[in-house]
């Protein structure tokens, strides 16, 4: 897409807008709920959890200041949510549209709602289980071989079968790890605990 | 940052005795960020030739978190940069426009990859010494670097357990992985003793509760080195003499050859955009 036709794109959003009323809220929050991660489709900004605040500017009455905080610090599709969602945000009404990054508290997937582990377990993909408290640094406990098979029991998302093993500590992203049924004998990637 | 004193830094190996103005806070940032970004570099050059598809994914995974905690630490730098020296350069350029003499990375990290050991020994090194580093910056006085060292520090956390996981898979391993890790162990240890070392004008910042006291991490990092080392049926290295300089942008000769590589484009297109 050219840059002409995005600048001409969202001139035309700011006409209708004008003779549109303003959107509440919550029409600003169920566009936004309607973005998808785009490397897990299934999954929404607010089923991940990194969709943290809507609110209209208080200086600035056009101004619609969105607030996420992105998983993990080098994902690449943070910019691509960003960007969709000033785009989902602008067709629900708002005139303008301010993404803000927030680091702190740090993302954690204890923010991915019921609905979000529901989906992810259909499309495949192991939910996160609870997060273990941080080991000092390395907890060579865990890493030894003998050890392996005991250290982590993730459910097979096809077969349900707890028999699985690690392959990777990164599965196709950052965000996940790379596991194996012993049963089904598929492999699945598991939303690592974050 | 509270600390925004000028300071002049003078360089004893410049034939011009060349004064640098600099400021601590600024220095600090880049020591931070150029580890990270120069380590990302090495793993980036993996790509495509990672010994199995999900190590090679991995390895390009874990580069990938670091760049990302390298740009928000020159982000913060630049930032740090416009208060002394407006307008403060990105983070882009940052990365892509400093020469070798510029950059405050750890001398192990600019180390070529060498084989699948080598890169694997290189980054538990790090890994160990970066995650407790990255937990001490998270009780910073600076509010910008606690936050940014707090997410940080939840990937590191993954980085240690996958690199010790496999120092300990090559180590015990078979005759060939476990010499060759040991090779690579020996090899790299002389570059480990930096990462220890604080100048006066770090520990100024430490001082004032910005900066992480890194003499404070060895005591546990050789713990925990020789606990992994041990499990591994690796031999730790003894006393050695160690090289230093990175901190104050005293290279091997291996940055030259990765910033040509790593800056090439920036330089042949000057402002480039996609």
């Amino acid at each position: 897409m050219t840059t002409a036709m995005r600048e001409g794109e969202s001139q035309m959003r700011v006409v209708r807008s004008e003779s549109a009323s303003r959107p509440t809220l919550a029409d600003l929050w169920s566009a936004a709920a309607a973005v998808p991660d785009p490397e897990i489709p299934v999954l929404s900004v607010t089923d991940l959890g990194i969709l943290r605040g809507i609110e209209w500017d208080p200086v600035d009455p056009d101004m619609v200041a969105v607030t996420v905080t992105p998983t993990y610090s080098g994902c690449p599709a943070t910019e691509a949510i960003n960007a969709a969602l000033r785009d989902a945000l602008a067709t629900a009404g708002a005139p303008r549209v301010r993404v803000e990054t927030r680091l702190s508290p740090p993302w954690t997937t204890d923010w991915i709602t019921t609905e979000g582990r529901r989906k992810l377990a259909d499309f495949g993909i192991a939910p996160p289980g609870a997060r273990s408290a941080a080991p000092a640094v390395v907890d060579v406990s865990r890493l030894r071989r003998r050890d392996r098979a005991s250290a982590d029991r993730i459910a097979c998302p096809r077969c349900g079968s707890a028999h699985t093993e690690l392959v990777s500590q990164f599965g196709s992203t950052a965000c996940k790890a790379h596991y194996r049924c012993l049963d089904c004998l598929e492999p699945f990637d598991y939303f690592k605990p974050h | 940052m509270t600390s925004h004193q000028r300071q002049v830094v003078s360089d004893p190996t410049s034939s011009e005795q060349r004064k640098v103005v600099s400021d601590p806070a600024f220095e600090y940032l880049l020591r931070l960020g150029d580890s990270p970004l120069i380590l990302a570099q090495r793993l980036g050059e993996w790509v495509g030739h990672g010994p199995i598809l999900e190590e090679d994914i991995a390895q390009t995974n874990v580069g990938l978190d670091l760049l990302g905690q390298a740009r928000l630490w020159l982000s913060y730098a630049g930032e740090v940069e416009a208060r002394f020296a407006p307008p403060g350069r990105s983070e882009d350029d940052l990365a892509f426009l400093r020469d070798s003499r510029e950059f405050r990375n750890l001398l192990l990290v600019e180390q070529p990859n060498g084989n699948f050991a080598h890169s694997t020994a290189r980054q538990f090194l790090f890994d160990a010494w970066h995650l407790p580093l990255l937990r001490a910056l998270g009780r910073s006085r600076d509010a910008r670097i606690a936050e940014i060292a707090a997410k940080a520090a939840k990937e590191a956390a993954y980085h240690v357990e996958r690199s010790g996981d496999w120092v300990i898979r090559l180590g015990d391993g078979t005759d060939e992985s476990h010499h060759k890790m040991q090779a690579a162990i020996d090899d790299l240890w002389t570059y480990t003793g930096e990462m220890f070392t604080a100048d006066s004008m770090e520990l100024q910042l430490v001082d004032a509760g910005v900066a992480a006291d890194v003499r404070a991490l060895e005591a546990p990092w050789w713990a925990q080195v020789e606990e992994v080392l041990g499990e591994a049926t690796l031999t730790v290295p003894g006393a050695s003499f160690m090289q230093q300089g990175g901190k104050r942008g005293l290279h091997t000769e291996h940055l030259g050859h990765l910033l040509s590589e790593m800056q090439v484009l920036a330089r042949s297109h000057p402002g480039a955009r996609w």
